[in-house]
C-alpha cells in the first residue's frame, strides 16, 4: 500500500510526530512508574522540583545511593506481596488449563455443528460475555458464604473459569472454523469416532489458535479485580486486590512507595507477556473482526 | 454433527455457564427481592445505686438466628427497587414537583445515587466510545505511515495501555496527576494555581476518567484498524489512482469501505466494556465525585457493617436490563443475518 501512496512530505511529518506523540502517551506512564519505583516517596512525589524523580536527590540523601530497593523490600518482604504473586501464578495458571481444555471442546462442537441450537449458544455467550462481572459476584456471595466455599482459590478458579468460557467459546470456534473439514470427516470415514477424529486429527493442528486464546484467558484472569477482590479471603488474596488493599492501608502510613513497588512488580509479567507474544495477541484482537 | 456427539462436546463447558453466570443471574433477581433483616433489639433495665435506666441494645445473638434461619432476609418485594438508592420514584416525583426548572431537577436527580451513577456510566460508555474509534483511527493510519522496520517496536508499545491491568494503569496515572505527582504538579505550575487539584472537582474528576477510559482503550481499535487496513487490496487503490482519484477520494472511496464493517465490530466491544467500567474508580479514588453501577453493586457488596445484597442485586437486576438494551439492536441484526444465511 505505502508504494501506491506517495505522501507529501509534510504529512509523513506530521503523521510521524502524531505517532511520535502517542508513543509517549502509551509509554511514558509506565516508563517513569518504573523509574520512580526505585527512589524514594520525597522524589516520587516531589512538589519543588520533578527532575527530583529523575535524578534522586532526595533517594541520595536519605538511603545513600541513586537507586533503592526499599519500596520492593517493604512490598515484597513486610507485606509479605510474595504470597498474592503465588497465588496470582496458581489461579492463573488453573484457570488457563480448564478454560482451554472446556473452550476447545465446546468450541469444536459448535464449529462443526450446522443445527440452530448451536447458534442460538453461541448468541447466550455473547449476552453472557457482556455481563458486569460485578453483577455476577453479588449472586454468587450469598450462596457461597451459605455452603462455606467462599474464600478459597478453588472458587475463585472455577468462576475465573465460567466467566472465561463464553469469550473462550467463541474465539475457538471462529478458529475451528478455519480447519476443514474434510480433515476430521475424512478419519470419521475411516471408522474413527467423533472423539478419536478430535484427539487424532485436530489436537495436533489447533495450538496456534489455542495459545491465542490462552493468552486472553490469562489476560482476563491475571487482570481481574472484581471477582478476585470479592471472592477471596484476606489470605488468599492475588496481587490485584493485593494492592487495592495496600492503599487502605500504606498510604497513611507513608508507605506508598510500597504500592508502587507492587505496581510495578505485577506489570513485568505483562511486558514479557506482550514482548513474546505480539504476534498473537494481534491476530487474536483482529480475528472476530477482520473475518466477520 | 450428531446431536448426542454435540452434547458431549459442549457439555462441560454448558455445565460451567449454567451453573455460574445463568443461575447467578436467577439468584441475583431473587436476593434483590429480599431486604436484610432488621437488627433485634432488647430493652434491659440497667439499675444502679443512683437510679435504674433503660438501655436499648442489639440483641446479637438473636439478629444472628434469625439470619442463620433465614439468610436471605425478609420478603420485600419490588420494594427495594423503588426505594431511595435505586429508582427512588417518590424522590423523582418530589424533585419533578419542586423544580423550578430542568436544570434544578437534574441536579436534584443527581443527589440519588443511583442516577448519578447511571449517569456516570451512561457519560462514560458514550463519550469514551467515539473518542476510542476517532484515535483508533489515527494512530492506524499514522503507524501504516511508518516505515517497516519499526512498525513492531511501535505496536509493542502501543498495545500496553490495553494490556496492563486497568486497577495497575489508573493507580499509575492517579499518581502521576497528584498534586505531587509529576502532572499534577506540572499543572499547578502552568495555570498558576497551587490548590488546583484534578480530584477535587466532579468536572475534573470526570474528565480525568474519560482520559484515562480512552488511553486504555485506543489501543483495541487502532489494532483492529490497523489490520483492517492491511486487508485494503493495493491493486484496488492503485487502479483508482490511475483514474485519477485524488489522496482524498482514495481515502473516501476505497480505504473507508474497507474498515467501515470495523466500526460496528469496535464499536459492540466498547459498548460493552465502557458500561461496566468499574476498576478505574477504585483507582482514582474517585468515588466522591464519580461513581458507576458497578461500583455502586461493589460498595453495597464490601458493606462497611453489615453486606447489602438486597440493594446490590436490585442494582445488578437494573445493570443487566441496561446490557440487555445496549445489546438488544446487535442480537436482532444478528439475527436477521443468520436467518438471510439459512434461507
Amino acid at each position: 500500500m505505502a508504494a501506491a501512496q506517495k505522501r507529501s512530505p509534510s504529512l509523513v511529518l506530521f503523521l510521524n510526530g502524531f505517532v511520535g506523540l502517542w508513543l509517549m502517551i502509551a509509554a511514558g506512564p509506565f516508563l517513569w512508574t518504573l523509574w520512580g519505583s526505585f527512589k524514594v516517596e520525597g522524589d516520587f512525589f516531589s512538589k519543588a522540583d520533578w527532575t527530583y524523580a529523575l535524578y534522586g536527590i532526595r533517594t541520595l540523601a536519605e538511603t545513600g545511593g541513586v537507586f533503592t530497593g526499599n519500596g520492593y523490600h517493604g512490598a515484597w518482604v513486610q507485606e509479605e506481596f510474595w504470597r498474592a504473586a503465588l497465588n496470582t501464578g496458581i489461579v492463573v495458571a488453573s484457570t488457563v488449563v480448564i478454560s482451554l481444555t472446556l473452550g476447545t471442546l465446546g468450541g469444536y462442537a459448535l464449529a462443526r455443528s450446522g443445527y440452530r441450537y448451536a447458534f442460538w449458544l453461541l448468541m447466550a455467550a455473547l449476552v453472557f460475555r457482556a455481563m458486569p462481572h460485578i453483577t455476577l459476584v453479588s449472586g454468587y456471595l450469598l450462596p457461597f458464604f451459605e455452603w462455606n466455599i467462599w474464600g478459597h482459590l478453588p472458587t475463585t478458579i472455577i468462576v475465573l473459569v465460567a466467566i472465561n468460557q463464553p469469550f473462550t467459546l467463541w474465539m475457538l470456534h471462529s478458529f475451528f472454523l478455519n480447519i476443514p473439514k474434510d480433515m476430521d470427516e475424512s478419519a470419521m470415514v475411516d471408522g474413527c469416532t467423533r472423539f478419536q477424529a478430535f484427539w487424532h486429527v485436530i489436537i495436533p493442528v489447533m495450538w496456534p489458535g489455542v495459545i491465542t486464546t490462552g493468552l486472553f484467558s490469562f489476560l482476563l484472569a491475571y487482570n481481574d479485580f472484581a471477582v478476585t477482590a470479592m471472592l477471596l479471603s484476606q489470605e488468599n488474596q492475588t496481587m490485584v486486590p493485593k494492592i487495592a488493599s495496600f492503599l487502605g492501608s500504606t498510604f497513611d502510613a507513608g508507605n506508598i512507595m510500597f504500592a508502587v513497588a507492587a505496581v510495578v512488580s505485577a506489570m513485568v509479567p505483562l511486558f514479557f507477556l506482550v514482548l513474546f507474544f505480539q504476534r498473537q495477541i494481534v491476530s487474536g484482537l483482529t480475528q472476530g473482526a477482520v473475518k466477520g | 454433527m450428531r446431536h448426542r456427539a454435540f452434547f458431549w462436546f459442549i457439555l462441560p463447558s454448558l455445565t460451567a455457564m449454567i451453573l455460574l453466570i445463568a443461575l447467578p443471574i436467577v439468584s441475583v433477581f431473587v436476593q434483590s427481592l429480599y431486604v436484610e433483616h432488621e437488627q433485634i433489639l432488647k430493652v434491659t433495665k440497667n439499675c444502679t445505686p443512683f437510679g435504674c435506666k433503660e438501655e436499648t441494645t442489639v440483641d446479637f445473638e438473636a439478629t444472628q438466628a434469625l439470619t442463620k434461619e433465614a439468610p436471605l432476609g425478609k420478603f420485600n418485594g419490588f420494594d427495594t427497587y423503588a426505594n431511595r438508592s435505586h429508582l427512588a420514584f417518590y424522590e423523582v416525583k418530589t424533585a419533578w414537583r419542586t423544580a423550578d426548572g430542568l436544570q434544578s431537577f437534574f441536579s436534584n436527580l443527581m443527589n440519588l445515587p443511583f442516577y448519578k451513577a447511571l449517569a456516570f456510566t451512561l457519560s462514560y460508555t458514550f463519550i469514551v466510545t467515539p473518542f476510542v474509534i476517532v484515535l483508533g483511527l489515527a494512530i492506524a493510519l499514522g503507524v501504516n505511515a511508518l516505515p517497516k522496520v519499526i512498525k513492531g517496536p511501535t505496536i509493542f508499545v502501543s498495545l500496553l495501555p490495553m494490556i496492563v491491568t486497568p486497577l495497575i494503569g489508573s493507580l499509575i496515572l492517579f499518581w502521576m496527576i497528584d498534586a505531587k505527582g509529576i502532572i499534577g504538579a506540572t499543572l499547578q505550575i502552568i495555570f498558576d494555581d497551587p490548590d488546583l487539584s484534578l480530584k477535587a472537582s466532579p468536572a475534573l474528576t470526570w474528565i480525568t476518567l474519560f482520559v484515562y477510559g480512552i488511553w486504555h482503550s485506543a489501543p483495541f481499535s487502532f489494532i483492529v484498524f490497523y489490520a483492517g487496513l492491511q486487508t485494503v487490496p493495493e491493486e484496488t487503490l492503485e487502479a483508482a489512482m490511475i483514474d485519477g482519484a485524488s489522496r482524498w477520494q482514495r481515502v473516501r472511496y476505497v480505504v473507508v469501505p474497507y474498515i467501515a464493517p470495523l466500526v460496528t465490530f469496535i464499536l459492540l466491544m466498547q459498548l460493552m466494556d465502557n458500561f461496566r467500567v468499574f476498576e478505574p474508580i477504585v483507582g482514582f479514588s474517585a468515588q466522591a465525585n464519580a461513581t458507576s453501577l458497578s461500583w455502586i453493586i461493589y460498595n453495597d457488596l464490601r458493606g462497611q457493617d453489615i453486606q447489602l445484597f438486597g440493594s446490590a442485586a436490585a442494582t445488578s437486576m437494573l445493570t443487566i436490563l441496561g446490557v440487555a438494551v445496549l445489546l438488544t439492536p446487535v442480537l436482532i441484526r444478528t439475527w436477521q443475518q443468520f436467518n438471510r444465511k439459512v434461507v
